[in-house]
């Protein structure tokens, strides 16, 4: 029996955890009767991976790594770690076609959030690289894809776990030449600024990504700074390497005190990051490591927030409605609600899939402490705002939507819930975020 | 489930008619609360809470009677109102008490086991049975109403504040005890609240109004402390005050 958080470390819950290697054992867990979700790496920030009071099965067993095919195509169990397949894959010439802000992730978690990468407005999200999932249901085995029980495939892309526990995958992996990334770096004082910037330069570029100051206000409101580029070619660089990115240097060895992240402290911060940036950089070589996965420079960062751990708000709305992205920024800033560097980027159009996060238009995430008074209250306004417009929130960043707005913002619910009806009857796949949200109940 | 801010969805409360109780369930409500169960003695008032739990937003509500002077009544109680929520339950406020009449019942054995029934037993036996479910459950809080009066206690209302006393500090072993299940139990301590319990007594420095404990409440379940202090500064005050000589607090303590 293990107490299990997600990512930002609030609304623990208690469940038994297996570790599952074969399609028969979770096939066992279903036979018990009890509540049954898979789980990864504990990246999804909120409780989607846990289950309390169920069973709940840890996907990392499932770590077999096939060879990859001249066409870039590679057979992975769901439990291998984006990290575990770079370190094989970049040496060979191949790297993710969609990668989140963090390696650690596993292909089946990856899955299930239908993660998007910088590229999204390229090159779409994650699921849409996939070939086949082995995805083990309630109701048996079965082997699903694009062209093969379509509907049940894109139910299960950014469903959270919630149409079976995926144990292979075969994903299409891309080429790449070298292991950097040439970045163009641009400083932006205010968020009109670089909100035009990339809604006119987006299209250039295979990665773009800015990252807004939330604690700035007045005159530089949302100031940020755009990184944009695309990955090296050898006759880019005078040595040019394929090397797999190397592990985290540094760690948090635990949870800090609350209040370490506060208004001064995180302003200090914010204030450092944007006076380090290049006011305009070209073509600047940049690790893989660095460039698409800030986030694993530091072990357990997490635990910075303290006991009382943070919630991450995630949302997109259409591309005409970006005056929610600004009321967003304005509102934080203004109550002074503590929030690292948040991450704006443009995304491409959406896959198929009824519970995939992207849509077109624009997407902000902002980590936020648990702490302020005010914050349940601003999120749940800007909430509204976003369902108004039309958006959505992450299902995978999610910790505290309103169930009657899950149905606003995700129409397909109903949808997606009676197909998983189909191949889970007695609706046995729930986890805590399907409890909370009422996901399974359409 | 309760979200990253501790707001539960589900909610049973034993003592449902207190006012603290009524003010946090307002807040819930307004937060996330859709199921409230309210359990005590009088029907009438639990019905009014009921009411008033739905227009602030709940979409069903129940009420369950007991009589907290029997403490071997409490497992059903508290069955009951976990069937009546008709699925997990993410928070259980105990908020069952008697402040009662220290200067005429001090010397009446009757009520003094009154007292202690009401007080302390009624509620360990209910708390084994909330227990007990929520760590099958795998998640859930428990909000547990003692007493600055419990940190130390004053000789003008030693039957209750003594039982409460008692209360609270089984509290502190039942909260280690709950580590690692999912399950975490949390105590308020407000200082003097005005409401219907207190009409009559003199009002003593640091009062409050309910809804002020309720918004103490809220910050509470949001930071997960053991101790919900309301308001807060008590915290500090009663650091002091438990360590005065006995001849000085009685001096404060009558005030």
């Amino acid at each position: 029996m293990r107490t299990l958080v997600g990512w930002g470390r609030t609304a623990p819950s208690h469940a038994e955890v297996f570790t599952v290697t074969t399609e028969e054992q979770v096939l066992a867990a279903f036979a018990t009767g009890r509540p049954v979700i898979a789980r990864g790496l504990g990246r999804s920030y909120g409780d989607a991976a846990q289950s309390g009071g169920g069973l709940v099965l840890d996907n990392r067993g499932l770590d077999h790594v096939g060879d990859i095919g001249p066409d870039g195509v590679v057979r992975l169990g769901a439990g291998v770690s984006i990290d575990d397949l770079l370190a094989r894959s970049i040496p060979e010439g191949w790297f993710v076609p969609v990668t989140p802000g963090t390696r650690q992730v596993t292909i089946g978690g990856a899955l299930a959030a239908d993660v998007h990468g910088k590229n999204h407005h390229v090159e779409g999200s994650f699921a849409s690289h996939v070939r086949s999932v082995r995805l083990v249901t309630p109701t048996g085995g079965r082997t699903v894809g694009p062209d093969r029980d379509p509907d049940l495939f894109w139910a299960t892309a950014g469903a959270m776990g919630l149409t079976g526990v995926a144990t292979e995958v075969e994903l299409a992996l891309m080429p790449i030449e070298t292991d950097q990334v040439l970045v163009d770096t641009d400083r932006y004082d205010d968020l009109d600024a670089v909100m035009a910037a990339m809604r006119e330069g987006d299209a250039r570029y295979r990665y773009s990504v800015a990252w807004v100051d939330c604690m700035s206000r007045g005159r530089h409101l949302g100031r940020a700074i755009l990184t944009r580029g695309d990955h090296a070619r050898a006759e880019d660089l005078d040595r040019p390497r394929r090397a797999a990115p190397g592990p985290a240097r540094l760690g948090v060895p635990f949870a800090a005190p609350p209040g370490l992240l506060n208004p001064w402290s995180i302003t200090a911060f914010n204030e450092a990051w944007f006076r380090m940036a290049p006011r305009h950089r070209e073509r600047e070589p940049q690790p893989i490591g660095r460039f698409f996965h800030p986030l694993d420079g530091v072990r357990d960062w997490n635990r910075l927030y303290g006991p009382r751990g943070f919630v991450q708000y995630q949302f997109v709305v259409p591309d005409e409605r970006d005056g929610v992205v600004r009321a967003a920024v304005e509102r934080l800033a203004g109550a002074r609600v503590p929030s690292f560097l948040a991450v704006l980027k443009r995304f491409g159009p959406a896959d198929p899939a009824p519970l995939s996060f992207p849509q077109p238009g624009w997407t902000l995430a902002l980590d936020l402490p648990v702490g302020p008074a005010s914050l349940p209250g601003i999120l749940d306004e800007l909430d509204e705002l976003v369902a108004e417009a039309g958006g959505r929130v992450y299902l995978a960043k999610d910790a505290r939507l309103r169930p009657e707005l899950a149905r606003v913002m995700y129409p397909r619910l109903a949808e997606f819930a009676a197909l998983a009806d189909t191949i889970d009857p007695e609706r046995r796949l729930v986890s805590d975020l399907a409890r909370r949200l009422r996901l399974r109940e359409g | 489930m309760e979200n990253a801010f501790g707001q539960p969805q589900s909610l049973v409360v034993l003592g449902g008619s207190s006012d603290i109780a009524r003010a946090v369930v307002r807040k819930l409500c307004a937060a996330r609360t859709e199921t409230v169960v309210l359990a005590g003695r009088d029907a009438g008032r639990l019905e009014e809470a009921a009411a008033e739990a739905r227009d602030y937003g709940a979409s069903s509500t129940a009420t369950v009677l007991f009589d907290a002077t029997d403490p071997t009544d409490a497992g059903r109680a508290v069955g009951e109102a976990f069937d009546a929520a008709g699925g997990p339950v993410d928070l259980v406020i105990v908020a069952v008490g008697l402040l009662g009449r220290q200067r005429e019942w001090e010397d009446d054995a009757a009520r003094a086991a009154e007292m202690a029934l009401v007080n302390y037993a009624w509620p360990v036996a209910a708390l084994a049975e909330v227990r007990r479910r929520l760590v099958a459950q795998g998640h859930g809080r428990i909000l547990v109403m003692s007493s600055v009066a419990a940190v130390r206690v004053r000789r003008v209302s030693y039957l209750y504040s003594g039982a409460k006393a008692g209360l609270d500090r089984l509290c502190v072993g039942l909260a280690d005890s709950l580590e690692g299940t999912g399950v975490r139990l949390q105590i308020l301590r407000p200082g003097f609240v005005r409401s219907k319990m207190t009409t009559g007594e003199p009002e003593i420095p640091f009062t409050t109004g309910v809804n002020e404990v309720a918004e103490t409440v809220m910050a509470g379940l949001a930071s997960g402390a053991r101790f919900i202090w309301s308001p807060p500064i008590l915290r500090y005050v009663f650091f002091v005050l438990r360590h005065l000589p006995a001849r000085v607090w009685r001096l404060v303590a009558d005030r």
